[in-house]
């Protein structure tokens, strides 16, 4: 089966301006014709998609697929299947995996399984510092070659902002994009939840919207001095969105995601102790998370990502501060996203940028695009069919999500990755 | 807590588990103050015993290290004739990797009928109430920075005792709020039960800085703080505040915060004088007003056991659906 049509859909493909009733064709893993075949273009399958939107496979720039080192938690295998039965074809794994992506040998290893599973593109993100301990640099320049498009620290801290400054440098100088977690780690201290009246309240420590702002500050002016090109992973605060704001209108090479649960969800969500909604960043205030909404709208905010965090259940089975932070999210990311368009904050096309060519062009990679020629990663999905979440239909093997009992919109129908149907229901 | 069914009572309103009196009305604190007053009676009596819960079992799973509380909740119990097991986790089960859930499975295993937990987690409490098995009620002795109901409400019963009322009064608490659960507990008790007026009073580094929506008036001085005051509370200050660049030194925190008889006539002239124990004499307060007339700290120890009789006694007739109407 090398040839397919996808006949009849709502084509949109942000990247290229098109929204179109517009028939794609595939041969070989690419796209060879929009519109009508390509000369005696005679497909294996033809899919109806009549009444269904057609959109590049969506880009996730952090997804934890707990393999290696965390298999009890999850695999590469299982992970990459939610990931196809969420439409996402290609997915950024964090380097906090164990052993860390320090070197190309786990580079090798995670691109080996992924390719096995054959769902999903899998990239390894190179760790910065070594076993991420935040003093001596990884190989970046060996970690690049064999395949990490940026590199990143995960969720530790760097040990000084000197050794920030120089792996900028270097990061830099074999250009690779910096991912940077903004969070300085003191003013963290052992936090659990926003610093607020929920917090207040509950007892429980507070991280203060400060930990973010002063990081964004210090990265921005490190940015300055080094030009080199910085990603914000992960916002949290509407101020940290102002300030990236300001930064790009200095010009200066800088990008932003927020995760999807951040844009729906408030510190008033973790009352009741709900370790489900136990996350890293915190849930904020919901100023913040309109601000973080207006920076999407803007473009401020370039992608949105699932940060997919799957985890056994024992896991969130604990006091809330002992509980491990993250959501299940690979499966969420595309209704969500759609959830914006429902609420008026974004047209279609550009939520469904923020999941494609947003991600796609803070890597510098030409994914999540629907061109001639293009890799034929692709998403079908039923824009109005309703559906509930419910745990444990999800193919992920975390099932934990404060999204459990929600309505969702946007059912993905088919998902296909280098031309082959990976996922249909 | 809005949106979220409170897990500490029952489908008919009464009290199952005592884990926050957040969310509690008034008149099921009051119910508690009262049957405190009735057994406070039974402590001053020669035979000092109730066979209100013969037969059940109540264990102390202490987490953290307690005299005081464990002590006294050790009293209630026996006062109420139960059976009591006294359980310090800290040096035993998790030392060993054991989880809380095992834990307490494994005690539910023994037949217990109540759990008294104290642990160094905000929200412990509510978690092993959430998935205790539906006869075992839990009674908060302290969980992390977030709740001690019990001694919230053995501060109420001490201030309704010596004042006749809650209403209409001015409390000031002075002190390391941002890590105290006792106050958190004083605060919300004092307000459910019509105070006129709640001050905290400390320097910034101890107060949250969202302190206010807790419905409490800031201060940071304590000649101001305390003008007027009906009560003044005390919390207790740990020294690693010290060391965690909350505050310079205990001498200038005594000399800005601590209490001597001559500060205290900003207060009421009938003003009280309270401290959940233990003291560090010299820093919040010196040795005249921890001894003298207007203090009451070692009422409220005293009053302690009845309040814990009352909550203790209130849960246990709730449970398997109700033995008592």
């Amino acid at each position: 089966m090398n040839r397919l049509s996808i006949l009849g859909g709502r084509l949109i493909d942000p990247a290229n301006g098109i929204d179109a009733r517009v028939d794609l064709h595939i041969d070989r893993g690419r796209i060879c014709g929009l519109g009508a075949p390509p000369g005696a273009f005679n497909p294996d399958r033809a899919i109806d998609a009549r009444g269904l939107v057609v959109c590049p496979g969506l880009v996730d720039l952090s997804a934890r697929l707990r393999e290696p080192g965390a298999e009890h938690k999850a695999t590469i295998a299982s992970e990459t299947a939610a990931a196809a039965s969420g439409g996402v074809t290609t997915l950024c794994c964090p380097p906090d995996t164990d052993p860390a992506i320090d070197t190309p040998a786990v580079v090798e290893l995670i691109r080996r399984k992924a390719k096995r599973s054959g769902r999903c593109m899998v990239l390894p993100l190179g760790a910065i510092t070594r076993d991420l301990a935040g003093t001596e640099l990884a190989e970046m320049a060996a970690l690049k070659a064999a395949g990490c498009p940026a590199v990143s620290n995960a969720s530790a801290a760097l040990a000084s902002i000197l050794v920030q400054r120089r792996a900028l440098e270097y990061a830099s100088t074999y250009g690779l994009i910096v991912l940077l977690r903004p969070e300085d780690p003191q003013l963290r201290d052992r936090g659990c939840a926003h610093e607020g009246p929920v917090s207040t309240r509950l007892g429980l420590p507070g991280i203060p919207e400060a930990a973010e702002t002063v990081a964004v500050a210090r990265d921005i002016a490190l940015c300055e001095q080094t030009g080199a090109r910085i990603h914000f992973r992960g916002l949290s605060t509407a101020k940290a969105v102002r300030m990236i704001e300001r930064a790009l209108q200095d010009r200066l090479p800088v990008s932003a995601d927020v995760a999807a649960h951040q844009l729906f969800l408030t510190e008033a969500d973790i009352d009741g102790f709900d370790s489900r909604c136990h996350v890293d960043p915190p849930l904020r205030t919901t100023a913040d998370r309109e601000g973080l909404r207006a920076g999407v709208a803007s473009g401020a905010i370039g992608a949105i990502c699932s940060d997919h965090q799957p985890h056994e259940p024992d896991a969130k089975d604990a006091p809330f501060p002992s509980t491990a932070p993250g959501i299940s999210a690979l499966e969420t990311l595309l209704p969500l996203t759609l959830r914006l368009v429902e609420e008026r904050l974004l047209a279609l096309d550009a939520a469904i940028a923020r999941v494609t060519c947003g991600p796609a062009d803070v890597l510098g990679l030409p994914l999540g695009r629907l061109g001639v020629g293009a890799r034929a990663d692709v998403c079908v999905f039923d824009p109005d069919e309703p559906w509930i979440l419910d745990p444990h239909a999800m193919r992920s093997c975390g099932r934990n999500t404060p999204f459990a009992g929600w309505e969702m919109r946007g059912r993905v129908r088919y998902t296909l990755f280098e031309g082959r149907v990976v996922y249909e229901t | 807590m809005s949106g979220h069914p409170n897990v500490q009572l029952d489908a008919k309103g009464r009290l199952r588990h005592f884990l926050t009196i957040d969310g509690l009305s008034r008149e099921l604190l009051t119910e508690i103050l009262d049957k405190a007053e009735s057994f406070a009676g039974v402590t001053e009596q020669t035979v000092k015993k109730v066979p209100l819960l013969r037969g059940k079992v109540i264990a102390n799973l202490f987490f953290e290290s307690s005299t005081r509380t464990r002590t006294t909740f050790e009293l209630a119990a026996k006062r109420l004739s139960a059976d009591v097991l006294n359980i310090n986790i800290s040096t035993s089960a998790t030392a060993k990797g054991e989880t809380l859930l095992d834990t307490l499975r494994n005690l539910e295993a023994m037949h217990v009928d109540m759990f008294v937990v104290r642990h160094a987690e905000s929200g412990a409490a509510h978690f092993i109430a959430q998935h205790a098995a539906p006869h075992v009620s839990v009674i908060n002795a302290g969980d992390g920075r977030h709740s001690h109901p019990t001694q919230g409400m053995l501060d109420m019963f001490t201030i309704r005792r010596k004042l006749g009322r809650i209403e209409g009064l001015k409390v000031a608490i002075v002190g390391d709020l941002r890590h105290s659960r006792v106050a958190r507990s004083q605060i919300l008790g004092l307000n459910a039960l019509g105070a006129a007026e709640v001050r905290v009073i400390a320097p910034r580094t101890l107060l949250p800085p969202d302190i206010r929506s807790l419905g409490v008036h800031p201060f940071h001085q304590l000649d101001e703080g305390i003008r007027d005051a009906d009560v003044v509370i005390t919390l207790r200050l740990q020294k690693e505040r010290m060391s965690g660049a909350f505050l310079p030194s205990e001498r200038e925190y005594f000399q800005l915060f601590g209490l001597t008889e001559e500060r205290l006539r900003a207060a009421k002239p009938e003003a009280i004088v309270m401290h959940p124990g233990p003291i560090n004499r010299g820093v919040e307060m010196d040795s005249q007003v921890a001894d003298g007339p207007r203090s009451v700290i070692l009422a409220q120890v005293t009053y302690g056991i009845a309040v814990r009789m009352a909550i203790m006694s209130m849960a246990m007739s709730v449970g398997e659906g109700g033995r008592e109407p």
